[in-house]
Parts: C-alpha cells; sequence; structure tokens
C-alpha cells in the first residue's frame, strides 16, 4: 500500500507540473459585488453566473418557495428590457441561459461567445434592481410553478417521500421546507410579497459575480465596475440565526403512496465546513462517503449489491460545503424477495464494519486517487468550475477551498474516517423515511410492499 | 446506477439536437489493423483522455429475443478475462477512471474516461481491452442484471413520463424495431446463450467504431487505438434496419395513471440520421418547439397561458426515420386546452412556415452557438462517436454552419411540410382517471 501512496504523490506532482492552472483572480466592487474571475482558453467562449445569497433556507411557513418563485418572475422585464426581450437578445447571440434556485442560493447565467460579455452584465446588471412585476404576469408564472412542482415532486413517489423526510429530520432550521415551496404558500404569494423579497435580497452586497472563459481577469474587472458598479448597495441582509434544535433519538416516518416500488432513505446529523472550526471532519465524512459508495467497487455495490443481491442500488450522498448541519444520507431500494426492514439492517452492518473495524488501506488510496482524477475532469467543463466557485463563494468559504480540495482529502487518515463513522453514523442523530408502494383502487398489477427495487441516488 | 438506466427508454444521444462545432474541429480517422474506424480529436490542455466505443447493438437488433441488447449492455464489465466485476470495477477505479456502458436503440456504448498520466492510463487501458474482447458473462452477474432490468421495468411503470414514451414509440413503429420493447416475461427468458450469441454477432470489429479525445498525439493514438481493441472478435457490420412505414391515420392512446398531471406526447416519424432534409427540419424545428424560450410553443403554451412548465418539440434522428416529438405536461383538467394550443400552433406553422423574423432569429442562434457545442472534451467524444455511427463526414461540425445558412426559409417550411402530417399524429395521454 505504501507503494500506491507513493504513486499518488507522484501523481499530483505530475498533475502539478502539467500547465498548471492559473487561480482564479477576485476583486470587491466599493457597492460590495464579489467579483470571481477564471480563464480558460480552450474556446472563445464565457459563462456569466450571477448568484444571490437567498434561497429556501431564508424563508419561513407560509412564503416557502417565494426565493424560486422570484427566480421565476426575473424572466418578466425591466422598464429598458420589456419580457422575454432579455431571452431573445442571448438567443439571437447564440447564447444559453437560466436559472436556479437552491436551500442557500439563487444563481443566473448564460453561456454565450466572449464578445459578448459585455452585453451579458448589461442586461444582468439591469435586472439586479429594476425588475416590473405585475398581478397578471405573476398569476399566471403561479400556475407554472405549481405543474413544475407536479412534475417534480407531485408525480414521483421518492421526491414526495424525500420531501417529508426532510420536514422531519429538521425541526427548527429552514433547511425543512421545500425549495420550490408548499403548494398552498405558493399559491398564497402576491406582487407585494415578491417586491419585498426582490428588494431585501437583490443587492450588489448580497452577490458574487463569477466569470469563466476566454478572457482577462483585469478586463473584466472593469466591466463589472462599470455595468454593475453604478448600483447602490442594499442594507445589509442578515437572517436571524436559527440553528437547528439539538435531535435525542431516532425519527422515523413512513409514506404510503400510489407507487410500484419500495424505498428507503437514512439520513444522520453531520457537521459541515459551516459548522466546524475546525474542517478536518468534514473532510473525511467525504471520504467515508467515497468508500461506502464510491463507484461498482465500494462497499454498497460490493457487498449489498453484488454480495448478498439485496438491492438494486444503494447510494450515499454528503456535501461538506453548507452553512448549516448536514446531513449523510444512504438510500436504497430492495431487490424482490428482500423487505424495506432487512435491506436496512444491511446498511447498517456495512456502516457498523466501518465502525468496528475501520477501513482497509487500499479503500482509502481508491478514493483518494479518484479525487485526484475527478479533480482534472472537472476542468473539462467551464460551467462546472464556474458552479464550484460559485457555491463556495455565496456561502462564505471562498473559493480557495476547491484549489485545496484534492490535497485535504489525501491527508485523511483511515482512523479519521473510523472516528467520524463512529462519532455521527450513530441513531440518536437518525432519521429514517420508508417508501410503502400502495395500489391504486382497482389495480390488481402492484406489487406489495416486499417486492421490486430501484435506487434513484 | 447505470444498468438501471438501460431500460429507462431515454433518448440520449440520439436526441441531441444536430449539432455544430467551430471552425477547426475535424476527426482525424483511420482503421485500426483490425478493421475498427477510429476518430480521434487530440486536445492536450488537460492531462485526460475521452474514449468511446459504439456499436449497431441497440435494442433495435433483439429480434425475438426483446431485452438481449440492454441485458448484454448491462453485463460489459461484469466479469472479463477471468476477472469478477468486483476486480474489473477494482482496476478502473484504484486508478480514478470512470467505465460506463449503455444502450438506446440503435446503439451500443462503452466509454471510459482516464488520467493520461503515467501509471494511471495502462491499467485502464488494459482493463478496457479485456472487458470489449473477453466478457465472461457470469451466471450469478446475469441474475443480478435480469433483477435490475425487472426492478428498472417497475419504475418504469410508476413513472408517467416512461409509461408515456413506451406507448408512443409503439404507437409511431408498431412492428418495426424500434417499436418493441422488453417486457416482464421477455426479460425472463433470456439465457446467457442468447447473451453471448449477441455478444458475438454484434460487439465485433466491423460493426465497431472507436473514439478518442484527449492528451495524446497521432502515434500514441494510434498505437491506443490497437491496443484497446486487441481482443475484439472480427465479424462483419450489423445489417440496415427495415425502412419505417409512414402511420395511416391519426391515433390517439388514453393510458389512466394516479397522478395529479398528465404527461402528452404527439409526432410520427421523423428524419434519418444523414438524410438531405435532416438541415431544413432541425431549423423549422428550433424556432417552432427546439430553442426553449424563444420557441413558439413555450411563448404559446407556457408564457400566455401558464399551461405548463416543459413544452418541447424535436426531431430525433436515427438511423432510419427516427421520431418527430412534441412534449408537454400539464394538470389532468387542462389537457384538452394545451393539446388544442398546440394543434393550433403545429396546424399555422404548417400552413405558413416560420416568420422572416423567426427564421432569422434560429439561423443566428444555431450559428452563433457553435464555439458553445465544442468547448469540452466530452462534446467532442460524443460527436466523434456520433460521425463514426452514422458514417457523416468528417468535418461534418465544420461545415455545419455553411448548411445551416444555405437553407432558405422556404426549404425550412416546405421541409416540415411534407415531413409532418397533421391529419395523422399519434397523441399519447398518461395521466388522470379512465376515460
Amino acid at each position: 500500500m505504501t507503494v500506491m501512496r507513493h504513486r499518488i504523490l507522484l501523481l499530483l506532482g505530475a498533475i502539478l507540473a502539467f500547465g498548471a492552472h492559473a487561480a482564479p483572480q477576485t476583486k470587491t466592487l466599493d457597492n460590495g459585488l464579489r467579483v470571481v474571475v477564471d480563464v480558460d482558453h480552450r474556446a472563445p467562449v464565457v459563462v456569466h453566473q450571477l448568484w444571490y445569497k437567498v434561497g429556501s433556507v431564508s424563508e419561513d411557513n407560509g412564503i416557502s418557495g417565494i426565493s424560486h418563485v422570484l427566480e421565476h418572475m426575473m424572466f418578466k422585464g425591466t422598464e429598458a428590457h420589456p419580457s422575454g426581450e432579455f431571452s431573445d437578445i442571448i438567443a439571437r447571440n447564440g447564447g444559453r441561459e437560466n436559472a436556479f434556485t437552491s436551500r442557500e442560493y439563487t444563481a443566473y447565467f448564460q453561456q454565450i461567445g466572449v464578445d459578448r460579455l459585455e452585453l451579458m452584465m448589461e442586461l444582468e446588471a439591469d435586472r439586479m434592481r429594476n425588475l416590473q412585476l405585475n398581478v397578471e404576469e405573476l398569476r399566471r408564472e403561479l400556475q407554472v410553478v405549481l405543474e413544475e412542482r407536479r412534475s417534480r415532486v407531485e408525480d414521483r413517489p421518492r421526491s414526495q417521500l424525500f420531501e417529508h423526510f426532510m420536514a422531519t429530520a429538521y425541526l427548527s432550521s429552514s433547511e425543512r421546507l421545500p425549495v420550490i415551496g408548499w403548494p398552498e404558500d405558493i399559491k398564497a404569494l402576491e406582487v407585494e410579497d415578491l417586491e419585498q423579497w426582490y428588494a431585501r435580497w437583490y443587492a450588489p452586497n448580497n452577490a458574487v459575480l463569477v466569470v469563466v472563459g476566454d478572457v482577462d481577469p483585469e478586463a473584466v474587472f472593469k466591466l463589472a465596475e462599470q455595468h454593475y458598479g453604478p448600483i447602490k448597495a442594499g442594507k445589509p441582509t442578515t437572517l436571524k440565526a436559527r440553528p437547528e434544535v439539538a435531535q435525542r433519538g431516532m425519527r422515523r416516518i413512513e409514506m404510503r403512496l400510489p407507487a410500484k416500488l419500495p424505498y428507503l432513505v437514512m439520513g444522520f446529523k453531520t457537521p459541515s465546513l459551516g459548522t466546524l472550526d475546525n474542517p478536518d471532519e468534514a473532510y473525511a465524512l467525504e471520504v467515508l462517503a467515497g468508500i461506502l459508495d464510491g463507484g461498482a467497487s465500494a462497499r454498497f455495490t460490493r457487498n449489498i449489491v453484488r454480495g448478498r443481491k439485496l438491492a438494486a442500488g444503494a447510494g450515499v450522498g454528503y456535501s461538506m460545503d453548507k452553512t448549516g448541519d448536514a446531513l449523510f444520507l444512504v438510500d436504497g431500494t430492495p431487490l424482490p424477495g428482500t423487505s424495506v426492514s432487512d435491506l436496512e439492517a444491511a446498511l447498517f452492518e456495512e456502516l457498523d464494519a466501518i465502525k468496528r473495524d475501520g477501513v482497509e488501506a487500499s479503500e482509502l488510496d481508491r478514493v483518494k486517487a479518484q479525487v485526484i482524477a475527478n479533480d482534472v475532469f472537472q476542468k473539462d467543463a467551464m460551467f462546472a468550475r464556474a458552479q464550484i466557485i460559485g457555491r463556495l463563494e455565496i456561502m462564505g468559504f471562498g473559493h480557495e477551498v476547491a484549489a485545496a480540495y484534492v490535497e485535504r482529502i489525501q491527508a485523511v487518515t483511515a482512523d479519521q474516517v473510523q472516528a467520524v463513522a463512529r462519532k455521527y453514523l450513530v441513531k440518536d442523530r437518525l432519521t429514517v423515511g420508508v417508501l410503502i408502494p400502495e395500489s391504486p383502487p382497482g389495480d390488481a398489477t402492484a406489487p406489495d410492499a416486499s417486492e421490486g427495487g430501484q435506487n434513484d441516488a | 446506477m447505470r444498468k438501471l438506466l438501460l431500460v429507462g427508454f431515454i433518448v440520449c444521444l440520439a436526441g441531441l439536437p444536430a449539432t455544430v462545432l467551430a471552425a477547426g474541429k475535424a476527426f482525424q480517422h483511420w482503421t485500426t489493423s483490425n478493421g475498427v474506424g477510429v476518430y480521434f480529436y487530440p486536445s492536450t490542455t488537460l492531462p485526460m483522455l475521452d474514449v468511446r466505443i459504439v456499436y449497431a447493438a441497440g435494442s433495435a437488433r433483439d429480434g425475438d429475443q426483446l431485452g438481449v441488447a440492454a441485458m448484454t449492455s448491462g453485463l460489459m464489465g461484469s466479469g472479463a478475462g477471468g476477472m469478477d466485476a468486483n476486480a474489473l470495477a477494482t482496476e478502473f477505479e484504484r486508478v480514478g477512471a470512470q467505465f460506463d456502458a449503455g444502450a438506446l436503440r440503435d446503439m451500443a456504448w462503452v466509454t471510459l474516461r482516464t488520467l493520461t498520466l503515467d501509471g494511471m492510463l495502462d491499467p485502464a487501458i488494459d482493463a478496457l481491452a479485456t472487458v470489449l474482447g473477453k466478457p465472461d458473462f457470469p451466471e450469478d452477474e446475469l441474475e443480478l442484471v435480469r433483477q435490475q432490468l425487472l426492478t428498472g421495468l417497475q419504475n418504469a411503470e410508476q413513472d408517467p413520463a416512461d409509461i408515456a414514451e413506451k406507448a408512443f414509440y409503439k404507437a409511431v413503429y408498431s412492428d418495426h424495431p424500434y417499436g418493441r420493447s422488453a417486457e416482464r416475461e421477455d426479460i425472463q427468458a433470456l439465457s446467457r446463450a442468447q447473451v453471448e450469441g449477441f455478444f458475438r454477432q454484434y460487439y465485433v470489429s466491423g460493426n465497431a467504431r472507436l473514439s478518442l479525445v484527449g492528451n495524446l498525439d497521432r502515434a500514441a493514438a494510434e498505437a491506443l487505438a490497437e491496443r484497446i481493441v486487441q481482443h475484439m472478435p472480427s465479424g462483419d457490420p450489423a445489417p440496415a434496419l427495415p425502412a419505417v412505414a409512414p402511420l395511416k391515420e391519426a391515433k390517439t392512446i388514453r393510458i389512466a395513471h394516479p397522478s395529479e398531471q398528465s404527461h402528452i406526447l404527439v409526432g410520427q416519424p421523423g428524419v434519418a440520421r444523414g438524410a438531405p432534409e435532416h438541415f431544413a427540419l432541425y431549423i423549422a424545428n428550433h424556432g417552432f418547439g427546439g430553442s426553449g424560450f424563444a420557441s413558439t410553443l413555450m411563448t404559446e403554451v407556457r408564457v400566455k397561458r401558464g399551461l405548463v412548465y416543459s413544452v418541447y418539440s424535436y426531431f430525433s434522428p436515427m438511423q432510419r426515420k427516427g421520431p418527430f416529438i412534441i412534449g408537454l405536461q400539464t394538470r389532468n383538467d387542462q389537457v384538452e386546452e394545451a393539446l388544442g394550443v398546440v394543434h393550433d400552433n403545429l396546424t399555422a406553422f404548417i400552413k405558413h412556415g416560420p416568420t422572416e423574423e423567426a427564421y432569422d432569429a434560429s439561423i443566428r442562434n444555431i450559428t452563433g452557438g457553435s464555439a458553445l457545442r465544442s468547448d469540452t472534451n466530452a462534446k467532442l467524444a460524443q460527436y466523434a462517436s456520433l460521425i463514426g455511427f452514422y458514417d457523416l463526414p468528417l468535418d461534418y461540425l465544420d461545415l455545419f454552419n455553411d448548411r445551416i445558412t444555405q437553407v432558405s426559409r422556404e426549404q425550412t417550411y416546405e421541409a416540415f411540410k411534407a415531413t409532418v402530417d397533421v391529419n395523422k399524429l399519434v397523441t399519447v395521454i398518461v395521466g388522470g382517471e379512465s376515460r
């Protein structure tokens, strides 16, 4: 194994020697807008992303989904560029655009030929402050969002379970709210609600601009100053802290839904970059996730899917880049002949094996090699790089976290992985959700809850 | 989770819009000593390589053994050259490489993404060559893939989008290989001998194309190509698929499903990959339903009326006439209204074609976006495979903008009118109560 580790160190050196990628350049304008530029000359294109620090964790019951609805309404025009004009301009210039809302942020992006960057800045800066909201447009758009919700949640049994699961795992924190919002909250939104939300959060001092592409950083800073610089800073917008109350024991929910396949999801409260003073444990949790579910040779596939043939698939999800408590998610769908509780027990046996016996050096080396390779593979797509930078910046961790990630992972030891498994993968921190398929009336073909399985992790 | 995707009826490669690359993106081409066509593009800024092998071995080749293409594809990587599935996966993953395999209707593929650094490239390439040339199809892996395919079918039965797509292909293509899909009994009946026979017939040198995009020079790429296909059995190209018969009449299929939304697909047989009218149809559809917020369908159905979140149309060119599809989802009680808007707009479009302004906007968007379509190795590797598989010219991508600008507004609309017959549409509606 020392041979392998030696090889990984050599490999890191070889990648650094391979035309080292220049670090992103940053500048903060006087109005508080942070600008991050990452240069890539492979194609004459640019990614332009504007991130706002507002998402569903900024919301409360009653207005859940307002950040996402506002994201939709941001395409409805300003006085200078009426509804549809922004999209038409981008289309005519061969570009692509869209936006996305998450728990902690809302972001708008365009991908376009690099000579059109200034035009993107002009349009995006305009709608930071000059959006025109009207009752009729909102009425129609709420219908669109409700259709979106039907597609994403109502007609997807596992998504429905996951919403209720999150609302069970989190009690006092707004992590419990779905990003798209509860349906009745969406229906009740009014123009005044959106106007207030827009005025409160859409300001340069609550935003990060990310530009990745065939550009010169100084020229980008100059353009940003010219187009975003004249916008006045807003009032500082901090939320009152709303920490999650401590969990004292396992929580469990079941949902009976018209479906064909059962499904199991488990989540353990774990720390994140935002909750840890020393982030070592977050990196160890990332490695632990890779040991369990980092490919077809990882423990879940090797032991649960191939070895014991209990599940069609089983997965792990953990992201350390959050400001509040994270969840270490484990999910799976039993194969025919296996019950959900058998699968749950088997997944626990895998977690217990790590707590008891630790991890093999070969597994650790495999995860580390994958992290090195993925870091290179990610550089293939400018858009993915912009995403990583934007996420880290808007949450306040800084893009430097990405550059240091590979080395931090290489420093994780087998003992640290075992220690975080023992400390955090315990029942007192656990929430379990189970989907029980239910036949619609008159459907004789639907199986009972013990049959079948698939996993969408 | 790749195996579960095989039965998902996803339109992935086949559903890509016709693509454009920036000037200077011609692929290099040669043939290996055992007859595999190679398509190569050197890209040296990152120490990585994308390898794609495509075969005419999709579900259209199932014949009477429905599901055999999916099962064979699902077993690629599950034991080869005496190594079991865990050992093979370890060979790839210990050097950080990513292996995948899949199949659609025309095509089956195997892909590898790996670092090109010393000590990392060779183990991954050796394992890939073993997988491609010496699969063992172990019995226990075969049973596992069978169970995964069966649960994939069940998953498709709880998803209104999957139900609609399956019904749509069946209605549009009936007995043509594009219209048939495996049911539970078909999957249960498949044998190891059938999988092995399918492999021996279709996963062969004459039926394979190899794409390489990444950090290699020509000499290294030639040597690597030889190594990758060194164990591949020799054999002939798959025969041509039968022609697609036109629809004789309009058909509407309603399927009850316990969903709040109905999933609607409307369409017909469309166009074959490489057909001369493809460019004209691509431009025509771009403005009608192929360009997101800039399209007629999005404006009329979503923006003006709030009836949907998603509405689109596309031609999916395949070896034989792939489908023209209009897709949307709406609340169950709005189905008739939404369908009415779609029909009115399709009828008007066939009658009048795109306006000068819409035609001009489409040409600008398609030609202006060319650089964006070749800005990653991953995209270049997909296009290399597409060119190889469908025998398109090596400089297809460089020529694309010229071909687009040569098509007049009248030609786009004549081609659309000649292809789409509004009186013979298949309409599939999945959702709501039984009707």
